[in-house]
């Protein structure tokens, strides 16, 4: 059944998403630290 | 207790596969709605996920009101950012389910427009704290939260007895219940319980994270014009 | 000099809003507009027919308060920040709850008054005439009035230190209006349609506004300093 596979689907697409958002914020946030603890 | 982190994201990456394998081979195929039906093993799920996510950004809120502790603010924001992702897949699962079985892509029924309107009073919430330039926002936001959550039994009782006024068909009731099917259903709402709450924990050292950069930038910004001479 | 009460200083601070209002009628002038706007836009979009338009006519009218209603809404705390009234409210010891309470009946005023003056519009253009028993029109029209105005004056004052501040009101009180907004459309349609009681939503509407003028009241202190 589509329907079914396209539900459990777009389950992961948007938690895989979700999460892929977090560990990009969570980059950048490392990077900034990184650079201000440099500047100091 | 940062040890605890990566356990516990091996034990509910190893229960989401022992529930995606209960959900699709061991749970039997349901008599009337049929394959379809396994739908439910992830919708019910990330629903009470949600409600349990919702429950905690509640709980912190009220905490930060009464004792101002700014970690548990930003608990209230991480559990309100991971609650909408977990609402949001109940509203596309939803549909998606319906169609199939009633033909309709959404029906107000109780279930569903609950949900709706709790994404709805969340993102609001949400985006209160995006635009707000008060300096307190953590408490305005708190302050909304506890609106929002009082609102939810008003809400129940308006929609469902709207819904005794005006029946249509209920999306996720009905149908047999197989003690295979429970089995099925308990690991998933374990595992999803469990990813939940390893999300907004993420969720939760990112906004320390990023709250120590802010003060980190303000202070450079203080003493900068010292540093300039 | 005998130190004003709480309710004193809500009635001062409500009188001197209605007769600032009454004298330059900046307010009530817009919204008026606006809400007879309103009333004829949506009256060339829906034509039904007469025994169509006792169903829908609930949601319709409703929709058109609450429309006008956040326009009033919006300019609710305006004056007070042009002139710096609310800093001299926040070191004053009046409570709180006094400046709100005033607030809210003013708005409650207000939008009461634009009710009364859109209503007979709404009855002429769409051939309205209760079935059921029309004094509970009244009950339903002051007590969901109150829903939003009581919100929507806390709402506004959250929205003064936000961007966008006039479509943050709207996207604050909208949601959770939504159980009283349901309650009023459907006790107005369930009475000129004669086919239900509107009691569970008449009770459903006292318990909101219970619910929320209690949480309103208390909770104004910590919005009106958080600024």
């Amino acid at each position: 059944m589509s329907y079914l596979y396209a539900a459990y689907i777009i389950t992961w697409v948007i938690h895989i998403g979700y999460i892929g958002t977090l560990v990009r914020r969570y980059k950048r946030l490392r990077q900034e630290m990184e650079d201000l603890k440099r500047r100091n | 207790m940062k040890r605890a982190f990566p356990i516990l994201a091996v034990l509910t990456v190893a229960l989401l596969c022992y529930g995606l394998y209960q959900a699709l081979w061991v749970a039997p195929t349901e008599k009337t709605m049929g394959d379809v039906q396994r739908i439910f093993y992830y919708h019910v799920p990330s629903a009470w996920t949600a409600g349990v996510l919702f429950f905690v950004n509640f709980l912190a809120s009220i905490a930060y009101l009464v004792w101002r502790n700014t970690k548990a603010d930003a608990l209230a924001v991480a559990a309100a950012e991971v609650g909408v992702v977990f609402c949001t897949i109940v509203l596309v699962t939803g549909p998606i389910w319906a169609r199939p079985v009633w033909g309709i892509w959404w029906t107000w029924d109780l279930r569903l427009t609950l949900t709706l309107v709790l994404w709805l009073i969340y993102v609001s919430y949400l985006l209160l704290r995006r635009f707000s330039t008060s300096g307190q926002t953590p408490v305005i936001a708190a302050v909304l939260a506890i609106f929002g959550t009082l609102d939810i039994p008003l809400v129940y009782f308006s929609i469902w007895f709207f819904r005794t006024q005006h029946p249509q068909p209920v999306i996720g009731g009905g149908g047999s219940i197989d003690p295979r099917m429970l089995h099925a259903f308990f690991v998933n709402l374990i595992a999803f319980t469990c990813f939940g709450a390893l999300i907004c924990w993420a969720r939760y050292r990112l906004e320390v994270l990023r709250r120590e950069v802010e003060e980190t930038q303000a202070l450079e910004s203080l003493l900068e014009p010292r540093s300039a001479r | 000099m005998v130190k004003p009460g709480p309710i004193g200083i809500a009635r001062t601070t409500l009188l001197k809003d209605l007769r600032l209002e009454w004298r330059s009628k900046d307010a009530i002038n817009s919204m008026l507009f606006f809400a007879l706007l309103v009333v004829v836009i949506f009256s060339f979009s829906f034509d039904p027919t007469a025994e169509e338009s006792r169903r829908i006519a609930g949601g319709l009218v409703w929709v058109s308060f609450l429309f006008a209603a956040v326009v009033a809404l919006n300019q609710t705390w305006a004056r007070e920040l042009r002139n710096q009234v609310l800093d001299a409210y926040r070191v004053s010891p009046a409570p709180a709850n006094s400046l709100f309470l005033a607030k809210s009946v003013g708005n409650f005023v207000f939008v009461a008054v634009l009710e009364a003056l859109m209503t007979p519009l709404f009855i002429v253009f769409y051939n309205l005439r209760a079935v059921g028993p029309a004094y509970q029109l009244l009950i339903v029209a002051v007590l969901g009035t109150w829903a939003l105005v009581v919100n929507g004056t806390f709402f506004a004052a959250i929205s003064l230190r936000t961007r966008s501040r006039e479509i943050m009101l709207p996207l604050l009180l909208f949601p959770i209006s939504i159980p009283a907004l349901l309650a009023m459309v459907e006790a107005t349609s369930s009475i000129l349609t004669g086919e239900f009681s509107p009691r569970f939503w008449i009770v459903l509407l006292v318990a909101y506004d219970v619910v929320f003028t209690i949480a309103s009241l208390f909770l104004f202190e910590l919005v009106l300093h958080a600024e």
